[in-house]
């Protein structure tokens, strides 16, 4: 059933600490809104569990870009419009901009936010695997203090996140030394937009001496959370990029990954894409080694 | 009517629509497409899907392009929209609504309105588009009987003639 806009309380501080102070006084009780593009439809359904909502799309230190010499800091409320147009972004991170110019069409890059889709935690989630191979931290931000978490400790299961009752994401810290790799990101999808991935993959790979010096997977709609394919990066470092090691990776990445079957595919279909994606990326970075 | 122990009162909201001053009474929540429909009349935007995948409920809020079912009413305060009515300025038509008809771009009508805003916005940013980049600034866009080459070549056109 359509959800009644007068049993819904909304509040817009406008500045952080009145947020956090909010959050603090009654934990669980009020939910962040920035763009809305998740929020919204399930507000719209019907499906929100929370009665009480806090606007921090309006706060300033969660709406900026900032670089720093070692990192690039973005704030949990940047838009994927905001990431594809930073300099920073799309030249140092180039699988964080790809991803964001997957993620629905414009109209919802304009209002959806980074930190939105973490908090989200839909394992289908386009920019999660990217902040993955990035080595990203997450800034989370309480009455209490900050504290900041490896990204890749943040989800502990399917929508399960370290995130507090009281806590806030602030920013997401990128370190600045993967400008150097080969960087692929590539989208299997009903449709480029709009389209929730079937399997999504963000890859880094850098070759010395003719074999693979550092290789970085992750996969989004493969398990209960973004993942990141540790176990086959260990099978590859190191190796010099043949047929046989491809046919490894392959297997690896099955043995890996844990797809199930749901409205937008199979999990027969997402274990043979994902071996599939992750070949082509090894083809692709062999080729640049080769070229090198 | 007695309102429900959970009801909430209405809020005073102040925007702007198609350059007109406006000030009304709505739950902070309500959609910014129901108010457009139902306080102030503007039909030009449409429900579609209602859930911001089919961008018939498109219009610019601060000049970028938004889905007005996925914003709530108080995140526009002070802000500046503009819907399908207020494109033409005191002209007849827009070039977009113009090559729309020349183009026969337009069957039911639904997608229209959100397809024009869509594309006022492309040509702000690219003034002279490919069409690969009329694609990708249509993608959020979706249309169930014309067909999108009509779409992309009204696009195209306008582009070409406001470049003259």
């Amino acid at each position: 059933m359509r959800a009644d806009p007068a049993e819904y309380k909304f509040v817009s501080p406008g500045n952080l600490q009145a947020v956090l102070s909010l959050l603090a006084s009654e934990p669980a009780q009020w939910l962040p809104i920035a763009g809305g593009t998740d929020v919204m439809v399930l507000y719209s359904a019907g499906k929100l569990p929370n009665r009480k909502l806090i606007n921090i799309l309006n706060i300033p230190e969660l709406r900026q870009i900032e670089v720093f010499p070692d990192s690039v800091r973005i704030g949990a409320a940047c838009t994927y419009t905001a990431l594809r147009k930073h300099d920073n972004v799309s030249r140092e991170f180039p699988l964080l901009a790809t991803a964001a110019s997957w993620t629905g069409g414009i109209a919802n890059q304009n209002r959806g936010t980074l930190g939105g889709n973490i908090a989200n935690a839909s394992p289908a989630a386009d920019s999660l695997p990217a902040l993955l191979v990035y080595d990203a931290e997450v800034t989370l931000i309480s009455a209490r203090g900050a504290r900041r978490v490896a990204y890749r400790n943040f989800h502990s299961g399917y929508k399960q996140t370290a995130l507090a009752a009281d806590e806030l994401i602030r920013d997401i810290s990128l370190p600045r030394r993967f400008s150097e790799y080969l960087s692929h990101a590539r989208k299997v999808g009903a449709r480029n937009a709009q389209a929730i991935s079937k399997v999504c993959l963000a890859a880094l790979g850098q070759i010395a001496n003719g074999a693979i010096r550092d290789v970085r997977l992750a996969l989004g709609s493969v398990a209960p959370v973004p993942l990141r394919l540790n176990e086959t990066e260990r099978a590859l470092t190191g190796k010099k990029i043949e047929p046989p090691l491809i046919d490894t990776a392959r297997k690896s990445v099955v043995k890996e990954i844990r797809p199930i079957d749901d409205i937008r595919s199979t999990a027969r279909y997402r274990a043979a894409v994902a071996g599939n994606l992750v070949a082509e990326f090894l083809e692709k970075l062999a080729a640049a080694g080769a070229n090198a | 009517m007695t309102p429900s122990p959970g009801t909430n009162a209405k809020c005073e909201v102040s925007f702007t629509v198609n350059g007109e001053a406006k000030k009304l009474l709505a739950h902070p929540m309500e959609r910014l497409l129901d108010v457009l429909r139902n306080d102030l009349k503007l039909t030009g935007a449409k429900e579609g899907c209602g859930e911001g995948e089919c961008g018939s409920c498109s219009v610019l809020l601060d000049g970028m392009l938004v889905n007005s079912c996925l914003v709530p009413v108080a995140q526009v305060s002070g802000a500046s929209i503009d819907t399908i009515e207020g494109i033409s300025a005191h002209a007849l038509m827009h070039p977009l609504q113009e090559a729309f008809l020349e183009c026969g771009s337009a069957q039911c009508g639904i997608c229209t309105p959100g397809m024009i805003l869509a594309a006022v916005h492309l040509l702000e940013k690219k003034p002279e588009p490919a069409l690969a980049e009329i694609r990708e600034g249509l993608a959020g866009n979706l249309c169930r009987c014309t067909g999108y080459i009509q779409i992309f070549d009204a696009v195209a056109g306008a582009a070409r003639r406001v470049a003259k």
